[in-house]
Parts: structure tokens; sequence; C-alpha cells
């Protein structure tokens, strides 16, 4: 290794990213009495996390493929961590964006006077550390012992109010998440393991044609798909909207990036490296899958449209997004494949815009319903160029990311001769434009309404005022329309992602030829 | 563990010593325990339990460091050749258990001397380490011998002791508890003797290995037959198998906090270890396990006996009677691995055996902290609790995860191994049992840690932690449920060599 790691080997370097998060994790429980120190502890971490992530890139790029065993966790299966491509968009795309949302976090949280936040930083931390986990997994062990600490860690995020909602959907959450683990995908696991007799992830999967027979294949892989319940195919999707009830910047960065991208990469991971797409294309009935996804895309897209509330609405809209990369996988092409891996960067950065840019409105205005937004745009301009760059990544069109992933997507379908698919791609494009161009065109075009009696006093007459301070907690109180952009360190990030969105568009280079690597169209 | 051999030989005397341990081992908390009596200090008789315990402990290792370099000991009580004399049998089963129950003896000793002091009044808290030594005496017994009427023998001298152990806690309820316990136990105890004598009367022997060669011969006949039905129904009451339980949740749950720790953590262990025994190397040879279906039997019982606990736990509002359904539960599985018949499935109850007891343990010692620092409990009572006693509630929070069995903490291992082991046997909807019922132990946990997390404690409760002398051992049992849940290894390895042991004394056994 080069740089500040010289003198380290490529395998301790993937312990150390995992190290990262987890000491800082301590430091901010150490801090917790000293605001402003602990959130200056965050941020130097994220900041360390990725500066060991980008000195693992060239060796990825060249073709290396740094590998550790740590030790055996039972008899002949070890926990292990080996860093491939698909692992390194992901951990890629998760610890640069753990720097932009920690920035956003320390305004939101303080702009919405938030309690626990220690407490918050400290798990958050920690499901960085697992999300990095599941990205460097070695075998699917490895992989499932991550995936379930991060469903654990981040159950005290989503419950972090601590009011009856909240609880109620800490449950659905953990319930289903764990559930779904538990019931399935351990299942599936422990079953590949007697079969197979390794869980290591390997190019071609674990499987010789002859293990490969009968119908055992697509059921093992519906036990895979349903059990990785974090990519929310239908109907084990009610967990990600129940999840909405956490702060914002945990929608953001776990339940738009990391924790659903975990999912959805997992899920790539066991087609490509499990089962391995040739032996998934020649067993009978795998072509479910692609059914399930499209039906799900269609089906969040058709809710999504109905939901007046933002945050939920960007919710049902990542369900339908997770769809398409499980899609993309399911179609089974070399070139699919890298769409389902470039799609996973192009949401990832669309999406956490789209929820910087709701929690930004909420903090500022208290808006949290589609419906209060007409002409917000001319109040919060900045926010709303990038929602709609966010909004036009999620329809696909250029010049954003999404463009790309898309037409990746489409290709391998097009290629596979898959008309179903594309079908779905179409017609998810469409509701896609039917559920965020309204809401562009109504911050821009439309007239702010405003109550004439609070024309003078800046909030609605039952507000309960604090004076003029840029201050409220708490969903459903007044309405502010004195209000100007977000917090500088909101507007900052939500600046950041808009952009990077962009610049995937531009240069789509630094995740395309990673991607192409993973199913060999490139060596 | 080797080590811990090589160690000792180095010690002064150890050369006259060592082929006496396995004897040692017995007769030190035996002879020992009355000593308390003219103690009567609860100070002293507190010091003088733990050396004594300690030493066992010590010597479980040993044990246990030698049968995995050397293999099976075996020692003839004063000098008495076998089918004469009694005879002591060590292998790779029984020294696993030898040193769960020392350990979790040992470690129990600490905490409960703040916890008795509390709970149990003064002028009878030499009774308690008096019996605690005994009942621990009566447990190593069961395990170590190889005698049939010996075990019965023990299996009286640790049951007396933990009636009284139970009716020492000041609740009134627990008279009754243990009274049923009694009832229950002694049942338990007349049928095996009754078995035990049925087979004397076949074969004229009382030595297990004599038995098992001579049993075959006879194994038609309808005495045989009633023999090893009673012998397992006996044993099954002991170990709390579905539905022979009914004993175990008020005895758990009204016992003073220190015994619930210790009887939940070995006396069901010391059982299912027993009835191994009876089943693998008494009526190895026998056709019998099969022939009577018994498999299926115990496969069946097994897994209604995971859900029936679980799914009662869910209802429970007293949290200890919670643990205690939850017992139940996790009994199950053992009951169930045995069942399988085949080596990974008895590795997967003696795995469990270890990983359910050091769980177990530390979940009854968080709760029993905090009844020592709040005084209840009742599920409301808990209110906030994670923010009064953070550490506390943490080692329970890790308890809970492995009962539900997430991954890093022990329950984890447990239920891989046995889930294997099912899918080994191509019994796919075992397996989807087991995953399945550990769904419902995500319902009883997660009860608990919401209202231990989420809800704000009541008004003026103030943050208090449980002494030192509780929150040590408590950590150490929770840090061993993660460390062993990472390092699954090392256990599995042994509990693989334990179940050769049982299981290599079949020929027609499945390997």
């Amino acid at each position: 290794m080069s740089g500040l790691l010289t003198g380290w080997t490529p395998g301790d370097a993937l312990v150390l990213t995992l190290l990262i998060p987890v000491i800082g994790a301590f430091l901010v429980l150490a801090l917790g009495r000293w605001e402003n120190a602990r959130d200056g502890a965050s941020l130097i971490t994220a900041a360390c996390l990725f500066y060991v992530v980008t000195q693992l890139y060239p060796i990825v790029a060249a073709g290396g493929r740094p590998d550790i065993v740590l030790f055996d966790m039972v008899p002949g299966l070890s926990i292990r961590l080996t860093l491939e491509p698909l692992g390194m968009i992901f951990a890629g795309i998760a610890s640069f964006l753990w720097i932009i949302t920690t920035l956003y976090a320390i305004g939101y949280m303080r702009g919405h006077h938030e309690e626990n936040q220690t407490r918050f930083f400290f798990f958050f931390a920690i499901a960085i550390a697992s999300a990095v986990g599941v990205a460097l997994s070695g075998n699917m062990l490895t992989l499932f012992v991550f995936y379930e600490v991060l469903s654990i860690s981040t159950f005290p995020l989503v419950a972090h109010h601590g009011t009856e909602e909240a609880k109620r959907s800490g449950r659905i959450y953990l319930g289903i998440l764990l559930s779904t683990s538990i019931g399935f995908l351990l299942f599936g696991m422990i079953w590949t393991w007697q079969i197979a007799g390794t869980l290591d992830f390997v190019r071609g999967g674990v499987f010789n044609a002859e293990q490969a027979q009968g119908p055992m294949i697509a059921v093992l892989l519906a036990l895979y798909a349903f059990g990785i319940g974090k990519a929310a195919l239908m109907p084990f999707h009610r967990w990600l909207p129940a999840a909405m009830v956490a702060p914002t910047p945990v929608s953001a960065l776990l339940h738009a990036v990391a924790v659903v991208k975990a999912g959805v990469f997992s899920v790539v991971k066991v087609i490509v490296y499990i089962f391995g797409i040739d032996i998934l294309s020649a067993a009978p009935g795998t072509d479910f899958l692609i059914y399930v996804a499209g039906f799900t895309i269609i089906a969040a897209s058709v809710v999504a449209l109905r939901q007046d509330n933002l945050k939920r609405r960007l919710a049902y809209s990542t369900v339908s997004q997770l769809s398409y990369v499980v899609i993309a996988a399911a179609i089974l092409t070399p070139i699919s494949v890298a769409g389902a891996a470039i799609h996973i960067a192009a949401h990832a950065f669309g999406k956490i815009t789209l929820f910087f840019a709701a929690g930004a409105i909420m903090v500022t205005s208290n808006k949290t319903e589609v419906s209060q937004l007409n002409g917000i745009g001319r109040r919060m301009p900045l926010t709303m160029v990038a929602f709609a760059i966010g909004a036009l990544s999620m329809i696909g069109l250029p010049p954003t990311a999404g463009f790309v992933s898309k037409w990746f997507i489409l290709q391998g379908a097009a290629q596979a001769e898959q008309w179903t698919v594309i079908a779905v791609v179409v017609a998810s494009t469409l509701l896609n434009m039917g559920y965020f161009i309204p809401i562009v065109y109504a911050a821009f075009m439309k007239p702010e309404d405003r109550p004439d009696d609070a024309a003078a006093g800046g909030t609605k007459p039952e507000a309960d005022h604090h004076g003029d301070d840029h201050d409220d907690h708490g969903h459903g109180h007044g309405i502010k329309y004195d209000h100007g952009e977000a917090a500088f360190p909101m507007a900052c990030a939500l600046a950041v992602t808009a952009g990077m969105t962009f610049i995937l568009f531009l240069k789509p280079d630094l995740v395309v030829g990673l991607a192409q690597q993973l199913t060999g169209i490139m060596p | 563990m080797t080590a811990f051999y090589a160690f000792f030989l180095s010690l002064p005397y150890a050369a006259a010593i060592e082929p006496h341990l396995p004897v040692l081992q017995i007769v030190i908390p035996l002879l020992c325990a009355p000593i308390c009596v003219l103690l009567r200090h609860p100070r002293l008789s507190w010091m003088w339990a733990t050396a004594i315990i300690w030493i066992a402990f010590f010597i479980a290792l040993v044990l246990l460091g030698k049968v995995l370099a050397s293999g099976l000991i075996i020692y003839e009580i004063g000098n008495w050749p076998a089918p004469w004399g009694i005879e002591y049998r060590i292998d790779a089963a029984n020294a696993v258990v030898l040193v769960i129950v020392t350990a979790i003896g040992a470690i129990t000793l600490p905490y409960a001397k703040t916890s008795v002091e509390k709970e149990i009044p003064e002028p009878r808290i030499y009774l308690f380490y008096l019996m605690y030594m005994l009942c621990l005496t009566g447990l190593l017994g069961i395990t170590t011998t190889a005698d049939a009427f010996n075990l019965f023998v023990f299996l009286e001298i640790s049951s007396l002791s933990s009636y009284v152990l139970i009716s020492l806690s000041g609740n009134r309820r627990a008279l009754t508890a243990s009274y049923r316990y009694l009832i229950m136990g002694t049942l338990g105890a007349t049928f095996y003797i009754i078995g035990v004598g049925m087979m004397y009367m076949m074969t004229g022997s009382l030595n297990m290995a004599d038995l098992q060669t001579l049993l075959p011969a006879v194994d038609h006949t309808r005495t045989v037959l009633a023999a090893f039905a009673f012998v397992v129904v006996g044993l099954g009451l002991k170990l709390a198998m579905f539905p022979l339980h009914t004993w175990l949740p008020n005895a758990y749950a009204f016992a003073p906090s220190a015994v619930s720790v210790f009887i939940a953590s070995t006396a069901t262990k010391v059982a299912v270890y027993a009835l191994l025994r009876v089943v693998f190397t008494v009526f190895g040879h026998t056709g019998l396990f099969e022939t009577t279906g018994i498999d299926l039997i115990l496969i069946i019982l097994g897994i209604v006996g995971m859900f029936a606990g679980a799914f009662v736990a869910i209802f429970q509002t007293d949290v200890k009677r919670m643990l205690a359904y939850s017992s139940v539960s996790q009994v199950g599985y053992m009951v169930l691995g045995m069942g399988l018949a085949t080596a990974a499935g008895l590795t997967g109850t003696i795995v469990h055996l270890f990983n359910h007891a050091v769980m177990k343990g530390a979940a009854f010692m968080a709760i029993g902290a905090v009844f020592y620092v709040i005084g209840s409990v009742k599920l409301q009572d808990l209110a906030g609790i994670g923010k009064r006693m953070p550490v506390t509630t943490a080692v329970f929070l890790v308890a809970g995860l492995s009962l539900i069995g997430t991954p890093l903490t022990v329950g984890f291992i447990s239920k891989w191994q046995l889930v294997q082991a099912a899918l080994d046997h191509g019994f796919w909807w075992i397996a989807a049992a087991i995953l399945f019922s550990s769904l419902l132990a995500i319902v009883y946990v997660w009860r608990v840690v919401e209202v231990a997390y989420l809800k704000a404690p009541p008004e003026g409760a103030v943050r208090r932690e449980a002494p030192m002398f509780m929150l040590v051992p408590m950590v150490i049992l929770a840090g061993a449920t993660v460390w062993f849940g990472i390092d699954g290894d090392t256990t599995l390895r042994i509990a693989g060599e334990a179940a050769n042991a049982l299981i290599g004394s079949v020929p027609g056994g499945k390997p």
C-alpha cells in the first residue's frame, strides 16, 4: 500500500476499514459530553475511512483482490474479508456518503433539537461499520453476520424518538428484517453449505452442474431473494416505509444507501458469486425473480403516486428503485449485471439528494407533505434544484447518473430479449415522472399558498412561537413562511450529492469499469 | 485445555494426586460441604464454598485436558474391579459437562454472595452454601459415574439439595414451587430406579459398560422394554422435557436469584447428559432406540417443546418466569438434537448444553441484579431500566440476542449446528422448525428490550447499578456468550469429540 498506509498489506487495510468506524463509534461515546468534539470525531472518522477506501481502489481496479481470513467461526467456515469490484463500489459509496451525511446530520440534529444525539452518532457509526463489513465479506457467512449486525444496530436509530409510532415502526422494521433473514436466508445458506460444501464467493458459483439439477436452484434462489429482506422485494417491503419515522439523516444514508444497498448488493453478490449467472440461466424456474421484481417496481411506484407525505413517497420510490437492481441482476446477462452494479451507485447519489432536500425542507419550514410545497422553490432555490436533479436521476434522464444505469439495464434486457423487463422499465419511467415532476413543478411554478393572517407574523396562528430563532421541534408544529435556505451544512451536503449525480453522468468510468470487471466483460 | 493438564502436572505432588482426580472431583465438595454447618458465619461459609468450588473447577479443567490428550479415564472406587465395584469413567462427553457445571458453579458464587445477603434471612445463609455444594456434588456425581445405581444416588443428592435451595427464598410461593418440584422430582427419580431395578433383574449388573454388553441378549423381553421406558420418562422429568416440564417455571421463578442462575444453567443440562448416557451407552447396543420409535418421539417432543415454551414465554409478565419458559423451549433444541441421533445432532445437543448454560446464566444473573436493585422483576416495573442500570441491561440484551440466535452470539452456533444436523438427515421441515421457533424468541426478548430502552423511567428513578460482585460475573458470562459465538470453532470441536465418544460406543451408530 502507498500513501499513509505504506507498509500495510492490503489485507490488513481491509481490517482497518472495519475498525475505523468502530473506533469512531467509541470515540463518539467517550466524547459524548462535548458536543463539538463528538461531532468532530464523527467527521474525522468518516474522512479516515474514506481515505483508506480510496487507497484500496487502485488495487481492485488493477485486478487485485485483497483477502484476509480472520478466524474460523464454525469448523470449516471462517470469517473472511475479500474486496472485489462490487464490494469496492458499495464500500466507496457508503464511505464517501458517510462524510457528507455526517456533515448534514450535524446541521439537522442541532437544527431539529433532537435528543440522545450521542447514542444516535454511536449507532450510526456502528451501522456504517457493518455496511462496510457487508461490502467486504469474503463468504456468505461473513456477509450474514454483518447483515444481522446492521439490522440490529439500526433499530435504535429507527426507534430514535421513542414515541408509540416510533416503537411500532421499530417493531415492524426489526420483525421483518430478522424474520426473513433467520427464516429464509440462514436456511438457504446452511442448505447451500450442505450441498456445495463451501460458502465462499466464487465467480461462476459454488454449485457444479450435477448439484444444480432440478427445481432446487429456483427454491434456493427464492430463499435468498426473499431472505435478504433489505432488498425490499414485495411482499417483504413494509419495513422500509416504516423506517421513515427515523430522523432524516438515517432515512438518507441508511434507508436510501447503506441498509437497502446492503440488501440489493447481497442479492447481486449471491446471483453472481453463489449461483453464477450461467448456472442460474440454465436452471428451470429461476425467472420468477424477474416477475417479482417487476411487480415490485410497478406496484411500489403506484403506491408512491398516492403518498402525500414526502418521505413516505421517497420510501416507496426506493422500494421500486431497489427492484431495478434485482431485476437487472435477474436478467442474467453480463451487461445487465453491470447495470445492476451501476444502479447501486446511481440510485445512491440521487436518492440521498432527495432525502437531504426533504429533511432540509422539514427543518427549515416544518413542511412534511407534498401538498404543502407550493412555491417553496423560490424560498429554497438551491434545495429544490438539487431535488430536481435527484428526481431526474430517478426517472433516468440525462444529464444524470440514473440514465447510465438504465441504459445498461435496457441494453441487457434487449440482448436477452426480455420484453417484460423493457415494458416494466418504460412503465416505471412514466410513473416516476408522475410522482416527481408535479413536486418540482409546484415548487417553482405555483404561487406559495400562505394564509392571510400568517403573512405578518410569519407563522400560522396555532404555531407555538419561539421568537425569531431558527427553531422548532417535531412534526405537525407551525409551518413557517419566513425562511430561506437550510443551514449551511445541510445546503452544502445536498449540493455535493446533487453534483455527484451529475458528475457520475459525465465520468461514469469510475463505476462502470469496476462494474464490468464484475462479470468479466473486461478483465 | 491440554495446557491446564500440563500445568497441573508441573505442580508438586501432582503425580501422586493425578490418578485420583476423578474421585477427588466429587469427594472434595462432598466432604467439605458439612463444614459450613460448623462455620455458620455467612461470610466464612462463602469463602469456604468459593475455595472448594474453584478447586473443583480446576480439577474439571485438568480432567478435560487429560481426556482430550489421552482418551478415556477409568477409575475403580476402592480398587474393586468393575462389575462388582463402582466405576467412574470420564470421556470427552462427561468431561465437557463437568467443566460446564463447575464453571457455572464457580462464577455464580461471587454473584451469590451479594444476592443471597439480600434474599435469604441471615441465619439461613450458611444453609445456602451447604446445599449449593451438595447440589454441585450430586451433579458432578451423576456426570462422572459409570454405575446406573450410583447415578440414582447422586440424582437424589442433587435433587434434595435443590429442593432446599429453592425453598430458601423468603417468598412463600417458593415453598409451593419447591414442593411441586419435590413431587415431580421424586416421581422422576422413582421411575428411574424402577427402570434400573428391572435392568438389574434381567442382567444382574449395574455397571453401565457391563449393561451395554448384557442388554442386547435380552432386549426382546418386555421387562427391558419397560425398563427403557421408565428410565427415559424418569430422566425426561428431571430435564424438563415437554410435557414433563410443569415443575420448572415456578421453581425457577420463585427461587432466590442465585439459585435460579445455578439450577437453570446446570441441573437440566446434567439430566440431559444422563439421558444421553443411558440411551447411547447403556441401551446403545440394543436396537430399542430405533425399534421403539423413541427417536421420532424425541424429535416431535423437542419441536413441540421449542414452540410451546417460546409461545408461553411471550405472554409472561414476570421476566424470570419468561426466562424459565424460554428454558423449556431451549431444552427442546437439546432433545431434538438427541432425537436426530447422529454425531452432528449430538454435537448440536452438547454444544447447546454449554451455550445455553452460558447465555441463560447471564440472563438470570441480569434479572437477579435488577431484582436486587429495584425489588421487582415484573415487566411494567422495568421501564427505562436501560438508562438506570445500563450494564445489567446490556448483559440481558446480549443474552436475549443469543436466545434468538443472532450471529456473534453462542445461540447462533447452536442453531447452525442443529439446522445442519437436521438437513444432514434430509429433514428440511425440522430445520425450518428450528429457525421459525427463533422468531418466537424475537418476540419475547424484544418485549423486554422495548420496555427497558424505549419507555421512560418512572419519576424520581435514579441511575444505580448492581454491586460489583454481581456485575463482574454477569459481564464475564455475557463476554463468554459473545466470545464463543465468534469462536464457535473451539466449542464445536470439543462437542464433536464428546458426541463421538457417545455414539462411538454404538456399533450401528451413524457417524
